[in-house]
């Protein structure tokens, strides 16, 4: 393997690691908080909110926002490490 | 000055708007027809893919259906943002890399085969046409509540308005007008959200406005209130749903899945210069929708306890302005069952004597809450951005689909650049007096097909895709067949249950418990599952594509988008 192909696995396999990490806390905050845990959730209140139905219709949206944003960071970050920013 | 004129200055000012963009940004190439020339910026780019994705049923329908289905609303909530991520994290990098025209020229060439181009054109224009056809409709429901035209002229308006800077401009008019569009129906939507939030509960943020006490000085959650107000009336809790468990999964994956499948939103990341404005433009473009997206719940909240405090008991006789003029309209019914002269909002369909169409709640939101005139307006102005945007960006799929991958692809590759320009312009027009005929003549299973759409981009698009970029070995083979499989799949699922086909069935036969809306998720697992057995069997993608696939996965050296 060239040393062109060792760098473009290590970025990829890199790059895989974040999106495994991101997706998995896509998938808890939505299909976790806001669907499956739902109802063990709504027992805490914060606010005039139960924290279940939170999630599901407020907080899952604000962490789908944050997700793309911290992304988009780590992929510049990751892509100025292995010189492909440009 | 009255809603009328407020309406007419408005509707006509955005308009002239819309229109004076599509002069300034007319398509002198088939790269600025496909893909705007591909130079736009990420925040443009952005705002246009958010007034592109949000539709007449997110503006008008979408906190409506919410206010009376509480926390089973919550799937549209999730599912029309979540798939954003997947769009963002899976997607929308490494086709901006492949750098294309669309989403067909990328199936057509990572699995190297004419009949996965031609399965993906059938896919893009069933899906499209589907959609267009409920904009035009939702055009002309705006125009003749809030202008007292016909449905059908208000249709024919919307054509030409449309037809004007789709057929113009392109996807570099479209881009600018939705821009437009974004900020005149984010608008639209948050003045009226804020000023009910304040005479609720004294928040002027409706996210918040949501959890917090309402103003009547009794100290109570907003929330708790409405839990109170449904239970007492005979229906759910506002915040338990009654869909089981398992749907509301399948269904909020099936959306997921299927706005990240959707050809008109991945087209959009093809406009932008690098892959790291992709990336960025995903992010924006989500952030813009999550604004509506979370002040909606919101609506749903305070329009629906201010509907039942308005209605509930109340005699028919004293029920304000407002009821009349939507009764007016056939939204709104009032049957006396029982005589008494007083209005029964109740559970029990024997005894309920009141019918609301989901729509009302944003559209008589601002006259329940006895807003300004201009408000009122506003939103009329609002709803037209909407669903124009979306029809622009959805014509623009087809035409491309037509111009670029039949004709140029398949039927007539040496077509010069400016005769293809034509041969969109020509298709796009076909598109949107197919797409008029369909408003005005809507055919009953619209609003089923809707959702058939969302279940066969999921079932379709996605995993090949997907499969495209990370799995370097797919073949065409394995991606066709996936592909085949998951839509034939749906299509069989989607008609024994919402048309009787194939021996019909009731909500008890559904297989795992998953509705229709829910299948597209068991019709993408499917296809991934097929695609994966049959490459075991079939040879692996000639060595070149293999290369392409490895550098689609390095950002950097991403170039212009061609059509070559």
């Amino acid at each position: 393997m060239s040393e062109k192909q060792k760098k473009a696995s290590a970025y990829w396999k890199e790059n895989v690691r974040y999106l495994f990490i991101l997706l998995a806390i896509w998938f808890l905050v939505s299909f976790g908080a806001g669907i499956l845990f739902k109802e063990s959730l709504d027992t805490i209140k914060i606010g005039g909110f139960k924290l279940g139905f939170w999630f599901a219709q407020q907080g899952s949206i604000y962490v789908f926002v944050i997700l793309i944003f911290v992304y988009v960071r780590l992929m510049n970050k990751l892509d100025k490490k292995y010189g492909y920013d440009e | 000055m009255t809603v009328q004129t407020w309406t007419y200055i408005l509707v006509g000012l955005t308009f002239a708007l819309y229109i004076g963009i599509a002069i300034w940004s007319r398509a002198g190439s088939t790269k600025d027809f496909y893909v705007a020339g591909g130079g736009v910026s990420p925040l443009a780019n952005g705002m246009a893919t958010a007034a592109d994705w949000m539709s007449a049923a997110s503006f008008i329908s979408m906190a409506g259906i919410i206010s009376f289905a509480g926390y089973d609303g919550s799937v549209y909530l999730m599912g029309w943002t979540g798939g954003y991520v997947l769009l963002a994290l899976l997607l929308a990098p490494y086709l901006r890399k492949f750098g294309k025209f669309t989403v067909p020229d990328f199936i057509g060439d990572r699995y190297y085969s004419k009949t996965a181009r031609i399965v993906a054109v059938i896919c893009a224009l069933i899906v499209s046409f589907t959609y267009v056809a409920g904009q035009m409709r939702g055009v002309g429901v705006v125009f003749s509540r809030f202008l007292q035209v016909d449905i059908n002229t208000g249709v024919i308006i919307g054509m030409i308005i449309v037809l004007f800077y789709a057929v113009l401009g392109g996807m570099k008019g479209i881009t600018y007008t939705q821009v437009a569009q974004y900020c005149v129906l984010i608008f639209a939507f948050m003045v009226p959200a804020i000023f009910i939030s304040i005479q609720m509960t004294g928040n002027p943020i409706p996210q918040l406005g949501m959890g917090a006490t309402l103003n009547d000085g009794s100290g109570t959650f907003l929330l708790d209130k409405l839990d109170g107000l449904s239970t007492e009336l005979g229906f759910n809790e506002y915040t338990n749903g009654s869909k089981s468990v398992t749907d509301i999964f399948a269904i909020t994956l099936a959306l997921m899945v299927g706005t990240a499948g959707l050809p008109h939103v991945i087209v959009r990341f093809f406009t932008v210069k690098k892959v790291k404005d992709a990336r960025k433009s995903a992010g924006l473009a989500l952030l813009l929708i999550a604004i509506l997206y979370t002040t909606a719940p919101a609506v749903s909240v305070f329009a629906k306890t201010n509907l039942i405090n308005t209605v509930s008991n109340e005699e028919y006789s004293n029920m304000p302005v407002w009821f009349k003029n939507w009764e007016e309209t056939g939204l709104l019914s009032f049957e006396d069952k029982n005589d008494d002269g007083k209005i029964q909002y109740v559970a029990d369909i024997s005894k309920n004597e009141l019918t609301i169409d989901n729509d009302i709640m944003v559209l008589a939101n601002p006259e329940i809450a006895d807003l300004p005139a201009w408000v009122i307006a506003l939103v009329a102005a609002g709803g037209l951005a909407a669903a124009l945007s979306t029809a622009a960006g959805l014509l623009l799929v087809i035409s491309a689909s037509v111009s670029h991958d039949l004709v140029k692809k398949v039927f007539k590759p040496n077509i010069s650049d400016k005769a293809e320009l034509w041969v969109a312009r020509g298709a796009a027009t076909v598109a949107v007096v197919i797409a008029g005929y369909f408003g005005i003549n809507p055919p009953g299973f619209v609003a089923a097909v809707v959702a058939l759409a969302f279940g066969l981009a999921a079932a379709s698009f996605f995993p090949a895709i997907v499969l495209g970029i990370f799995y370097k070995k797919m073949n065409k083979e394995g991606a066709i067949s996936g592909m085949v499989v998951g839509i034939v799949l749906m299509l069989f699922y989607m008609t024994k249950f919402k048309f009787g086909w194939f021996g019909g069935g009731t909500p008890e036969d559904w297989w795992f418990g998953i509705s229709p809306e829910g299948f597209g998720s068991i019709a993408m697992i499917a296809n991934f599952i097929v695609a994966i057995i049959v490459l075991q069997f079939t040879p692996e993608p000639p060595t070149d594509v293999q290369e392409i696939v490895e550098n689609i996965r390095i950002p950097s050296g991403a170039g212009e988008a061609t059509g070559h």
